[in-house]
């Protein structure tokens, strides 16, 4: 039995008295691409800052590569930092600096690579998320949403991760351009070899870029399974969550 | 019941505030010393702090100067002691006025410019993107801010302070008939040079002040366009107050016979 790339074991996670996480168990084995579903407030970004150690969790081991992380500061975060690449909700894309520096942003400031050679990676880059050189020389404010997703998308694959994570990679496109995002996050993680995981509330995307789905609710995984199966989950949380329908045992707290 | 729980909870939320801060210098200051060193981000700053800041800070040291030039004449001509003018107002200048008017006029400019950047990048995860980036935010985003704010600062001081004596020279010498020629040389006699070095000093604790400041207001925004406004706020007032209390102890360090 291989080590699985990402293990999650017994977090938790509360902010005053709200418990976010609440003991949540999940395996990612490598080079799979797990899609973590659940409403909105469930605790999927909680999720995925924990892991990257931008959330520190109260209780609970996170193992990477069988490496456990979980307080990890300093240059050894740094190090298991180097195999992530993420795609951030609103691109996240650094407004200060022309698009090929945001690409090029983790060998320049993460590897030392010298910048004349971190502008052709990044120009490569670009290319394959389809955005052509010109673009390069653009601030990310001059782009469309669409176009900064692609950026985001180009910046998280730069430095070739064997890890990636989709923070709601469809959320704001139109459904032309969302299908678009959904393919080229299949061929990117295909093209490097990564883990990926995903979070989105999209079941069109969740099911187009996932082997495994996962539903989180109430601050714990309550279901898990390969995506096939996940319309015979035979669970009614799933059941409600994947039909999106208003009735049903979720109950959605309408006041904050 | 209510009553204590409500005394708790803000006597809670000052301590973690404070305790934020001081986790927060202290970050700040191990990133000062530690690699790597951003010098190509420093360099930018210095020209957005210090160099952006000098027609503020020349046109405010220039009315000082001259305001005090004309407030000095009018009180001391009371009791006849109009020819201190030169005297005092290098005296005034140097010490308090120059360095302070420049950490405030920091304060309105820097301070909330910082802010709001920094600010927009926490509520826009550019933050927590440079963390995924394997860059530490803090080495990234506050050290060349506050080393920028700290080397600037002295540096425009001087030159206010210059510019500030100036402004009352031009008031004594040409609507209060001073000669010009004995003006300079009284000011240039009367001032020594601790009087000078103690305003640098003090700017430099202020740069070091707003920098902080903007950052850790920036840092600490959530919430959106809302946040980042308060957070622009609380920078420049936080950072102003601070200025003028941290004034009072380093005069009181400085001067200490």
């Amino acid at each position: 039995m291989t080590t699985p790339k990402i293990q999650l074991i017994g977090v938790k996670k509360r902010f005053g008295s709200k418990v976010v996480l609440d003991g949540v168990d999940l395996t990612i084995d490598k080079q799979s691409s797990v899609v973590i579903i659940g409403g909105s407030g469930t605790g999927k970004s909680v999720t995925i800052k924990s892991i990257l150690g931008i959330i520190r969790p109260d209780e609970g081991t996170i193992l990477v590569d069988g490496e456990d992380v979980t307080h990890m500061r300093g240059a050894n975060r740094d190090r298991v930092l180097r195999q992530f690449g993420m795609l951030f909700q609103g691109a996240a894309l650094f407004d200060s600096l022309p698009v090929w520096e945001n690409v090029a942003f983790g060998l320049i400031q993460g590897r030392g690579v010298a910048r004349a050679k971190a502008r052709d990676i990044a120009i490569q880059k670009l290319a394959k998320v389809g955005l052509a050189e010109d673009v390069a020389f653009l601030s990310p404010a001059e782009l469309s949403g669409g176009m900064q997703k692609r950026v985001g998308l180009a910046r998280a694959i730069a430095a070739d991760p064997e890890i990636i994570f989709f923070d709601e990679p469809t959320t704001g496109l139109d459904p032309i351009m969302a299908d678009i995002i959904n393919d080229l996050i299949i061929s990117t993680v295909k093209d490097v070899g990564a883990t990926a995981l995903s979070i989105t509330h999209d079941m069109v995307s969740a099911r187009k870029i996932s082997d495994k789905i996962a539903m989180l609710y109430g601050g714990k995984i309550i279901w898990q399974g390969p995506t096939k199966e996940i319309d015979h989950s035979g669970n009614p949380y799933v059941e409600q969550f994947i039909h999106g329908r208003a009735e049903g045992p979720i109950k959605m707290a309408v006041k904050a | 019941m209510n009553f204590f729980a409500s005394i708790g909870r803000a006597t809670m939320a000052v301590l973690a505030h404070i305790g934020g801060l001081a986790t927060f210098t202290g970050e700040a200051l191990a990133g000062v010393v530690r690699p790597p060193i951003y010098t190509r981000l420093i360099l930018g700053q210095m020209v957005r702090i210090g160099y952006f800041s000098l027609p503020v800070v020349g046109l405010t040291a220039f009315f000082t100067g001259g305001v005090l030039a004309l407030q000095i004449y009018l009180g001391g001509n009371r009791f006849g002691a109009e020819a201190i003018v030169p005297q005092v107002v290098v005296l005034g200048i140097t010490r308090e006025l120059g360095p302070v008017i420049a950490g405030l006029m920091i304060a309105g400019r820097v301070a909330a410019a910082i802010a709001a950047e920094i600010g927009t990048m926490k509520v826009t995860e550019q933050i927590d993107a440079l963390t995924t980036l394997a860059t530490n935010p803090i080495k990234y985003l506050v050290v060349p801010r506050v080393v920028a704010a700290v080397i600037s600062m002295p540096i425009l001081t001087a030159i206010g302070d210059s510019i500030g004596v100036m402004g009352g020279y031009v008031v004594s010498v040409y609507s209060l008939d001073f000669n010009g020629t004995s003006y300079l040389k009284n000011t240039v006699d009367f001032a020594h040079q601790e009087d000078i070095m103690s305003g640098l000093i003090k700017a430099a604790v202020f740069g070091f002040i707003v920098a902080l400041m903007g950052c850790y207001n920036g840092f600490n925004s959530k919430g959106g366009a809302q946040g980042v406004g308060n957070a622009t706020t609380t920078a420049v007032v936080t950072s102003s107050i601070l200025i003028l209390a941290a004034d009072y102890v380093l005069t009181a360090l400085l001067f200490h016979k």
